[in-house]
């Protein structure tokens, strides 16, 4: 479960001076569903995303992801989370085997552990041809697999993806929409950001639209499309961004 | 204990990682393992070559005036260490254009002077700092030294005065060091400039790859996302810079080490009657050089790791690590400077410390508070630089540079 409070993030940017990327964000992401955060570039989506992952801290409000709380436990938060985005690269010279195996340590699996899970998300993601692959020889399509496997390897109970189908040819972004269904099913908390109306459309369970650093508005779809009158998730995004 | 696990872990990775960039091999093992023979056996079979050469060849010399003494004209003349050639008005651009190597002006009644007692003054012309242009020079200073000895002494005889009134008593220069200390001092000076050197080389690379590097190719992100503390992933990218200074040096030594032998095998040290080399080093001296460095090198790996997570790019890295290595190696100079010694101040100045002791630690001297006090600050500065390191990693404003 995720759960955000109040979050805010100022940067301070020498020629812009300061820059308030996310404003007073709240949201509640349950186990089990998909929610999606939905915005144009620049809205705050990965900020809000990054901040959830640790990797950014907030500089006002709380967030909560699994139990932890991303200022006070963000080791905790990290070892509980797969986050992806697409400035989550590989290591080119090391092969996709390595790449996992790696990740997989650092989460603290026993070798034993590592080698049977390996095993699992390389034939569920048809993975074992290119095993012994250096990732820097790998297609996009296959990279996009290898980071897939990286997020799952320590089985964490929330996912967090930044635009995961971004740049991505029709059948590789297919997998990656396959996966974070699989994800679902297996009731793990799912959090993705995307521009992509259609994406959100089709998987999300609850959505948030982000606009300027702040939540327009937040619900199921079915909610959404009643409050704005539109059908079309296009029509509604930019009703609720011009009723701002 | 899973903060030693994760450093391992990360370090193994990043060791990994680094062996297989061509540009890291280079810079760590082919650079050290070419530089030092080249520079060694070619540059120093060359000099020492062109020397034995240059003292072999007999030097054309000019004798100008002279006419009205005879004696020492003949004397010259039988030298058989240099060619006389016919005298010319334009022998300054005839030794500069190196078709005479000297030239010597004997005033005019020289023989007369001398059996009268007036004093003269023999001109030697030769071109500064051209060595074959001194060799020539050498045996005609020579020939006048006797000469004057000789005068001297005849004169002293004719008035009944012993030789040694002149000369009251003799100095005598005793070594009492072994040979392996005398070499351990000459080649001391420029070890410790070289270890420092190549230590700071093979660290630069991978400090750059490992930071700046991951920024540009995206995996610093990555990385981020991993549950280890950021404190450790910091130790574990040290530690594999801190092996690549580690095995640059050594590996210079070895190299070092093995041309020395070859030179000293093939006799090209003291070969064509030139100068010897001083090819003797102890062993024990240089692993105590060596544990010095240790402390400095740890320093130079936590800095460049510093300056690489600063740096937006790799090429941005670089444009900060260059002007860094030519502002170590002024003060790495310092063991070459003649009379230059260790004192309480300069054990606290880094690199300085580390050059000056390395050198007097070859030489045989070890002055163990001096040791342990630059040892000590050192690690200080070494812990300072690593602390700067993990507070950079620490900083959104740092990684996310833009």
């Amino acid at each position: 479960m995720i759960q955000v409070l109040q979050l805010s993030k100022v940067f301070r940017d020498p020629k812009r001076g300061e820059v308030r990327a996310l404003d007073g964000v709240s949201f509640c992401c349950q186990p089990g569903q998909v929610f999606g955060l939905l915005g144009v570039n620049g809205a705050g989506k990965t900020t809000c995303l990054r901040i959830l992952g640790t990797i950014l801290q907030p500089s006002s409000g709380t967030a909560n992801v699994a139990g932890f709380d991303v200022v006070r436990q963000p080791e905790r938060v990290r070892a509980n989370i797969g986050f992806l985005s697409t400035a989550t690269a590989l290591y080119g010279r090391l092969t996709a085997q390595e790449t996992v195996e790696y990740f997989g340590r650092l989460h603290g699996l026993t070798e034993d552990v590592l080698r049977e899970r390996i095993d699992g998300i390389f034939s569920t993601l048809d993975m074992n041809e290119f095993r012994q692959r250096r990732c820097d020889q790998l297609s996009s399509g296959m990279k996009q697999k290898v980071s897939i496997a990286r997020t799952l390897v320590h089985d964490p109970p929330v996912m967090i993806f930044d635009e995961p189908t971004h740049g991505l040819d029709v059948l590789t972004a297919r997998t990656v929409v396959g996966f974070i269904r699989d994800r679902r099913a297996r009731g793990k908390t799912v959090i993705f950001s995307t521009h992509v109306m259609r994406e959100a459309e089709k998987l999300c369970d609850a959505i948030a639209i982000i606009h300027n650093g702040r939540i327009m508005a937040e619900g199921t779809l079915t909610a959404l499309r009643e409050r704005t009158g539109a059908q079309d998730l296009d029509d509604v995004f930019v009703k609720l961004v011009e009723a701002t | 204990m899973s903060g030693l696990r994760n450093i391992g872990i990360v370090y193994r990775k990043e060791l990994l990682d680094s062996l297989r960039d061509r540009r890291t091999i280079i810079s760590m093992i082919v650079v050290p393992m070419l530089a030092m023979p080249a520079l060694m056996l070619g540059m120093g079979t060359l000099a020492i070559k062109l020397v034995a050469r240059a003292q072999q060849e007999i030097p054309k010399v000019m004798v100008l005036g002279g006419e009205d003494s005879p004696k020492t004209l003949a004397a010259l003349h039988g030298l058989k260490t240099i060619e006389i050639v016919p005298a010319s008005l334009d022998y300054t651009n005839l030794i500069s254009e190196k078709k005479v190597r000297a030239a010597v002006e004997v005033p005019s009644g020289f023989d007369a002077a001398l059996q009268s007692g007036e004093k003269q003054t023999v001109r030697i012309y030769v071109y500064g700092g051209e060595i074959k242009s001194s060799f020539g020079a050498q045996p005609i200073e020579q020939f006048f030294r006797q000469l004057s000895d000789a005068t001297l002494n005849e004169r002293l005889a004719a008035h009944n005065f012993p030789a040694r009134l002149l000369r009251p008593f003799e100095i005598q220069r005793t070594n009492v060091a072994p040979p392996a200390k005398v070499s351990g001092n000459l080649i001391g000076s420029i070890i410790p400039y070289l270890l420092i050197l190549m230590c700071m080389t093979g660290a630069i690379y991978p400090s750059v790859d490992l930071t700046a590097g991951e920024k540009e190719r995206g995996t610093m992100e990555t990385l981020l996302c991993s549950p280890v503390a950021r404190t450790h992933l910091v130790y574990g990218k040290c530690l594999v810079v801190l092996t690549a200074a580690l095995v640059t040096t050594l590996l210079s030594l070895s190299s070092m080490g093995a041309s020395f032998a070859l030179v000293k095998r093939l006799g090209l040290g003291s070969g064509g009657g030139g100068p010897a080399l001083p090819l003797a080093i102890d062993l024990s001296s240089l692993a105590v050089a060596f544990a010095t460095m240790l402390p400095m090198a740890l320093f130079f790996a936590a800095t460049m790791l510093a300056i690489g997570l600063f740096s937006r790019t790799t090429k941005e890295a670089h444009s900060y690590l260059q002007p860094l290595l030519i502002v170590t190696v002024m003060p790495a100079v310092a063991s070459l400077l003649p009379g230059v010694e260790l004192n309480s101040r300069l054990a606290l100045i880094p690199v300085v410390n580390v050059s000056l002791v390395t050198k007097e630690i070859l030489s045989g001297t070890y002055h163990w508070s001096y040791i342990a006090l630059i040892f000590g600050s050192t690690c200080v500065y070494a812990g300072v630089a690593m602390a700067a390191a993990v507070w950079m990693f620490k900083r959104e404003s740092v990684l996310f540079r833009t």
